[in-house]
């Protein structure tokens, strides 16, 4: 019985209590708070229970559907925006390295296009030897970027340890390999040439490298638009013809640019930088002109106005000055910076856009049903 | 091996979250975050790097099967358990550049833990968002269809654990044919938005994880025409290889004229 009266005892610091300790005049510290605690709320809810509850023994049933909770309707699925509107993809786990990789590969590659075909054609050595510098740079940074962005970077090597033809990222590290090691080994030839000690073995060697470095530079400036257009994202996959040519255009820009800020004020890198501004305000147009609901997230929001500012400094803007004010000094400068600087916001955006477009499930659900109704159609 | 697959049956599940939790100690995930959704009795929300198996809990407003209601409309309380698909194309399995994902011989998709280093590229191409990268290892995980179970000859820990047979574990065509057979006695019985979710027709080729559901495949965020992002490889190699040799021909181009 004493066991019993403690149990009770203790089960009256709940606010349970139905067995009063005799001997005791005043309540507990305790046992005040919790009175004072009682919700008149909740005292309205009981009143409520037992209301159904003697409904329920009177008649055998209940009337209403129970209590709907304040800040009702809560979110319910259906077949409109799917699960809670939850998310159905996830988004990109990648972060800055990415898009700076993007940008930084795809100078490289175009740098040491122009450096092979300046090259080949006998043009200006000293371009020959700055473009091929920047292409090495771009090459040497991109790795380390590559890696950082890994969840475990120690295991980089595990990229060469397959090539798988099917995946763009296997394709990407071995380009990259490749690429970084024509690149170094052409300019490790070009010096010792410009040094003086010169051998048909060394010029042939040179040659090699410098081809294989623009073949691979090809691969590398463009692999990285099928990387993204290759994906279950709908604003990257619903892009795929449009992201090979903005970014190959860009990359192209992109590297006239560099070599102008230079020095290298001539009419060949004026004339690059104008078609990929050209190609770039062609772009831009059609994303606005097109106006297809899996594009919000390049025309809505805050990452909407970034790929439009992109494409202003990369588009029109560079277009005009090196159109119109071709002559004036220091014009071919800043349309070059605009043309890098918009080049590096686009990559961010593009990536920030595929975020966007991950938590959107109701285009994704627009785009499938669509695709069906096609196939079913195909099918009849 | 024969090719295994689950069946997952919501309308015997209980909601118990059993096979989450089975799926947890067996595997020895970490825990998920203690979060309270608002959704339901969901508070895992989706699957994801820690999250194998993922209960859904769907309060929709329709009537469950031919269910009378009171004056406030029907309703209906869902549960389904979530897995990975284990796709006959897999869209991580093509995108992994280290060879870490693969096809194993019971036909489930693995990721080898030692040997990926979290290049992040599975988790934007699979079209029913269920592979995702830990952070605290920065590998990518998701459900290994309890491959160190199966080749044991056991069970896989999450079917072993449900309690309703809602979720059954066997050979594929087995499971096929029941899945068939069940809708067939569901709509019989009154539900007659019973169907199989088993995207067969599309290019993801069909899965090892089949569902009976009630409703359309979108109330369960199951996308309705799964799609492997592979199959868009060539026009987007097409465009990019074009664009570059035009690259090569512009700087040509520009230095002769």
């Amino acid at each position: 019985m004493h066991w019993f009266r403690r149990q009770c005892y203790c089960w009256s610091y709940a606010g349970l209590s139905f067995y009063e300790q005799p001997n005791r005049e005043s309540l507990s510290h305790w046992e005040i708070v919790v009175l004072k605690n009682i919700d008149p709320r909740e005292k309205a809810t009981e009143a409520r229970l037992d209301a159904l509850r003697d409904e329920a023994t009177r008649t055998g049933q209940v009337t209403a559907a129970g209590i709907t909770p304040s800040g009702s309707p809560l979110p319910r699925s259906g077949a409109e925006k799917g699960y809670y509107g939850n998310p159905l993809l996830k988004p990109p786990v990648w972060t800055w390295q990415v898009p700076l990789y993007f940008f930084a590969g795809g100078v490289a590659g175009a740098a040491a296009n122009i450096a092979f075909v300046a090259h080949a054609l006998g043009r200006d050595s000293s371009l020959v030897r700055a473009a091929l510098w920047v292409a090495l740079l771009g090459a040497v940074a991109s790795s380390p970027l590559l890696i950082a962005d890994l969840g475990r970077p120690s295991r980089f090597l595990n990229m060469l340890r397959v090539f798988k033809i099917r995946s763009p990222m296997s394709v990407g590290a071995w380009t990259l390999a490749v690429f970084s090691s024509a690149v170094g080994l052409a300019v490790v030839c070009q010096e010792i040439v410009l040094r003086g000690y010169s051998s048909d073995l060394l010029l042939a060697l040179r040659w090699v490298a410098e081809a294989a470095g623009a073949l691979a530079g090809l691969v590398l400036l463009s692999y990285t638009s099928v990387l993204l257009a290759v994906t279950a994202i709908p604003v990257w996959s619903e892009n795929r013809r449009l992201l090979p040519l903005h970014f190959v255009a860009s990359a192209l820009g992109a590297s006239a640019g560099v070599l102008e800020l230079l020095g290298f004020l001539n009419p060949a890198t004026n004339g690059m930088a104008l078609v990929a501004a050209a190609v770039e305000t062609c772009l831009a147009v059609s994303i606005e002109m097109r106006g297809r609901a899996v594009d919000a997230p390049l025309r809505e929001g805050r990452v909407g106005r970034l790929i439009r500012v992109a494409g202003t400094l990369t588009g029109p803007l560079p277009l005009l000055l090196r159109i119109f004010f071709a002559h004036a000094f220091g014009v071919r400068g800043v349309a070059s910076v605009c043309f890098i600087l918009g080049a590096l916001l686009s990559r961010y955006a593009w990536i920030a856009a595929g975020h966007v477009s991950s938590r959107d499930s109701k285009i994704l659900f627009d785009l499938q049903r669509k695709r069906n109704v096609d196939s079913n159609l195909k099918a009849m | 091996m024969p090719i295994s697959a689950f069946l997952t049956d919501p309308s015997v599940c209980i909601g118990c979250k059993a096979c989450e939790v089975a799926c947890k100690e067996w595997n020895q995930i970490p825990d998920d975050g203690f979060e309270w959704s608002g959704q339901s009795y969901d508070n895992t929300q989706a699957l994801g790097a820690s999250t194998w198996r993922h209960v859904l809990f769907l309060e929709q407003k329709q009537p469950m099967g031919s269910q009378l209601t009171g004056t406030e409309g029907p309703f209906r309380w869902q549960f389904l358990s979530d897995v990975c698909k284990h796709c006959a194309n897999a869209g991580c399995l093509e995108a992994c550049p280290t060879g870490a994902i693969v096809r194993t011989e019971v036909g489930s998709v693995y990721v080898q833990p030692d040997v990926c280093n979290g290049c992040g590229y599975c988790i934007v191409s699979c079209p029913f968002g269920v592979i995702d990268r830990r952070p605290q290892e920065g590998l990518a995980f998701k459900c290994t269809f309890c491959y160190d179970r199966q080749v044991a000859g056991l069970t896989p820990a999450c079917a072993k654990a449900c309690p309703t047979q809602s979720i059954r574990f066997g050979e594929i065509n087995d499971l096929r044919h029941q899945a068939k057979t069940r809708v067939q006695q569901l709509q019989e019985r009154g539900y007659t938005d019973a169907q199989v979710y088993d995207p067969q027709e599309t290019t993801v080729g069909g899965i090892h994880a089949l569902f009976v559901i009630l409703g359309q495949p979108e109330e369960y965020n199951f996308p309705p025409a799964p799609e492997v992002p592979t199959v868009h490889l060539k026009t987007a190699w097409t465009y990019a290889l074009v664009s570059a040799a035009v690259l090569l021909l512009v700087v040509c181009g520009a230095f002769i004229l």
